[in-house]
């Protein structure tokens, strides 16, 4: 890996997480891919090593890092496991809204038990008719004296029914179209808020998906996040900064898969030699582990530039988040053919990996979604000049 | 309630090598470690803390160099860490160590349960729990696995013997040595470590205790190591082949032959 020149602190952090992924993480990662339970042993592991709060203020119990600390650990979870890393991924992507949204009662009320791993959270827009083109969401929000009813139905939910805490998004003035969305917070438990299915998912298995019910679940008029009609402007903002993060986690798969590739391909005998040495293999090998990096570095540098203070970079966001999960699509497949027929059978570690990258190209906007945002980003500022 | 935890850096490796001049160990180039056996006393005293409140303060006597040893302490939950070195401890023996140990400790003052290692993976001797105890006439309870309750000043614990194990009740302060199967310890926190980064060690030099003088290092140390050495591999028995009758009786000539021998 190349020297990023990372800060004592992001290096402690670093150790740390690898040595959960070596000590907690990869010895479970086929049990739970297998038995799709939630991971709650190593959520545990997680919070009591002061995880849950790292790119949460000190001041709300967290550790103050940013989005550097939170796409560190992100990709050291994800060589591990992809799907365990998740819990920890999309809990920031419940979180980051309030983060940046909340007033100073809901970051007092929520932010510190997030911190403190005692909850997990979760992010919820898409609808089974609302995916890339979230404005043709249905699930509404009247005010009704002191609180808004929610009515309707969410799906393919991160963390949904595991977490305590969740920002969904509704409708509270269809009339608007996309200007007519707000944020609400809503914890697990409230009466009219239920789960449905969970989903049987092709990789991340050990994350659950879930459905978000809402029947005439009422929801206090103060867990409206921002104001009414900041829903979308709320939702991108969040995407924004949590990109990276899932950047990260094709960086971690991508690199666990590399591992694996290079390690086998040293033991596997064909021909009466090792196959690391034939430079067909070589040559896979180098530019799997040329484009690891070159994604990684993207993702580290623009999760520099939102720490930074900086204001425009969702293309910079958009950028590492297609660049490194369409990386990790391709590397992880060449990892599987590196290993021939054993990597087509479960019994070793790569067929995971590589079902495992799959969804990195598909959520938080598919890779297409993210090459609209970039070239939407160009000619805006074509415009200005 | 004051929790004390004595731990031991110890070389990291099945392969010790031993000095065939001194007969000690040979430290040079290999790294150190906590010993493993006092890596579940500094986890039990971190959940007494958390049970009962209190502090946790990790102590050991070796060179400049085990400070390290005791800031990982500080990554999994110590509150506090002292080191107990001076040229005047060098050569010890158990018996010194305890009694320098225990003139450390009762320095700390106030301590309510000292917790070590049921031993050292290093020297294998169990020997400096039980001196540090007699030194300072604790009570102690050596190989606990379980510590019930501690409530009014006594403590109820689990005591690990060959057969199954005893519940013992002992007033405090007490001194006890626990086995591996008293826990499982946690990794370290992002906290914690931050902690050990700038955590202040305590040193304590021998001009720092209540000391005789005669008691310390080579001359406070009755025993030493006149040989170490690998015991040789166990010759392959004899397999007596044939009837039962006919190898029995050939045992039992065998058998009787030794005894005459």
């Amino acid at each position: 890996m190349l020297d990023y020149l990372l800060t004592d602190e992001q290096k402690m952090i670093r150790d740390l997480c690898r040595q959960i992924t070596d000590e907690k993480i990869r010895p479970v990662a086929a049990k739970y891919d297998e038995s799709q339970e939630f991971p709650w042993d190593v959520v545990k592991v997680m919070a009591d090593a002061d995880i849950g709060g790292l790119y949460i203020e000190q001041k709300y119990g967290g550790m103050g890092g940013g989005i550097m600390e939170l796409v560190i650990a992100a990709e050291e979870f994800s060589k591990g496991c992809g799907g365990i890393a998740l819990c920890f991924a999309a809990t920031a992507l419940g979180t980051l809204p309030i983060i940046l949204f909340g007033n100073e009662d809901q970051k007092q009320k929520y932010l510190p038990d997030i911190a403190s791993g005692k909850k997990i959270a979760a992010f919820g827009i898409t609808e089974p008719a609302a995916g890339s083109d979230a404005s043709a969401m249905q699930t509404t929000a009247d005010l009704k004296g002191d609180h808004y009813v929610l009515n309707g139905m969410q799906h393919f939910i991160t963390n949904g029914g595991d977490a305590e805490t969740y920002v969904v998004i509704a409708m509270t003035d269809k009339s608007k179209g996309a200007r007519g969305a707000s944020a609400f917070i809503l914890e697990k438990g409230m009466k009219g808020f239920t789960f449905g299915k969970k989903e049987d998912k092709m990789g991340i298995r050990a994350s659950s998906t879930r459905e978000l019910i809402f029947t005439d679940c009422k929801v206090p008029k103060e867990n409206l996040l921002g104001k009414e009609g900041m829903g979308f402007v709320i939702t991108m903002k969040t995407f924004d900064k949590s990109r990276p993060g899932i950047g990260a986690q094709a960086v971690g798969i991508a690199q666990g898969a590399l591992d694996e590739a290079v390690k086998y391909a040293r033991q596997r005998h064909q021909f009466g030699r090792s196959i690391s040495s034939f430079q067909g293999i070589q040559f896979m090998l180098a530019d799997m582990a040329t484009e690891v990096e070159a994604a990684r570095a993207l993702v580290y540098s623009c999760a520099r530039m939102i720490d930074s203070g900086a204001k425009d970079y969702s293309q910079y966001s958009a950028m590492c988040k297609l660049f490194a999960s369409e990386m990790a699509m391709k590397v992880t497949t060449d990892a599987v053919q590196i290993f021939g027929g054993y990597g087509y059978i479960k019994e070793y570690p790569v067929e995971k990996y590589m079902r495992d990258a799959k969804i990195t190209q598909i959520y938080e906007g598919t890779s297409q979604i993210q090459k609209n945002v970039i070239g939407l980003s160009l000619i805006k500022e074509a415009l200005k000049k | 309630m004051k929790i004390v935890v004595c731990i031991k850096q110890v070389p990291d490796t099945t392969q010790v090598k031993i000095d065939p001049q001194t007969n000690t160990l040979v430290r040079e180039g290999v790294q150190s470690i906590v010993n493993p056996f006092d890596v579940y006393a500094i986890e039990e005293a971190v959940r007494l803390k958390e049970r009962f409140g209190g502090t946790v303060t990790v102590i050991t006597m070796g060179p400049p160099q085990a400070e390290n040893v005791l800031r990982e302490a500080v990554t999994v939950g110590a509150d506090d860490a002292v080191l107990v070195s001076d040229r005047a401890f060098a050569g010890s023996d158990t018996l010194a160590t305890g009694y320098t140990l225990a003139m450390a400790i009762k320095k700390l003052g106030n301590v309510d349960m000292i917790i070590c290692g049921k031993q050292a993976s290093d020297g294998d001797t169990a020997q400096v729990g039980p001196g540090i105890a007699t030194q300072l006439d604790l009570p102690q309870v050596t190989y606990v696995n379980k510590i019930e309750d501690i409530k009014d000043g006594h403590a109820v614990m689990h005591r690990m013997t060959e057969e199954g194990y005893e519940v013992v009740q002992t007033s405090m302060p007490c001194l006890i040595t626990v086995v591996k199967e008293i826990n499982e310890p946690r990794l370290p926190s992002l906290k914690g470590k931050m902690k050990a980064k700038s955590v202040q060690i305590k040193s304590m030099k021998a001009i720092d205790l209540d000391v005789e003088d005669n008691r310390l290092g080579l001359t406070g140390s009755p025993t030493w190591v006149s040989k170490i050495f690998t015991p040789p591999p166990r010759p392959k028995g004899e397999i007596f082949e044939g009837e039962a009758s006919e190898t029995t009786t050939k045992l039992v000539g065998v058998l009787k032959d030794h005894l005459k021998g």
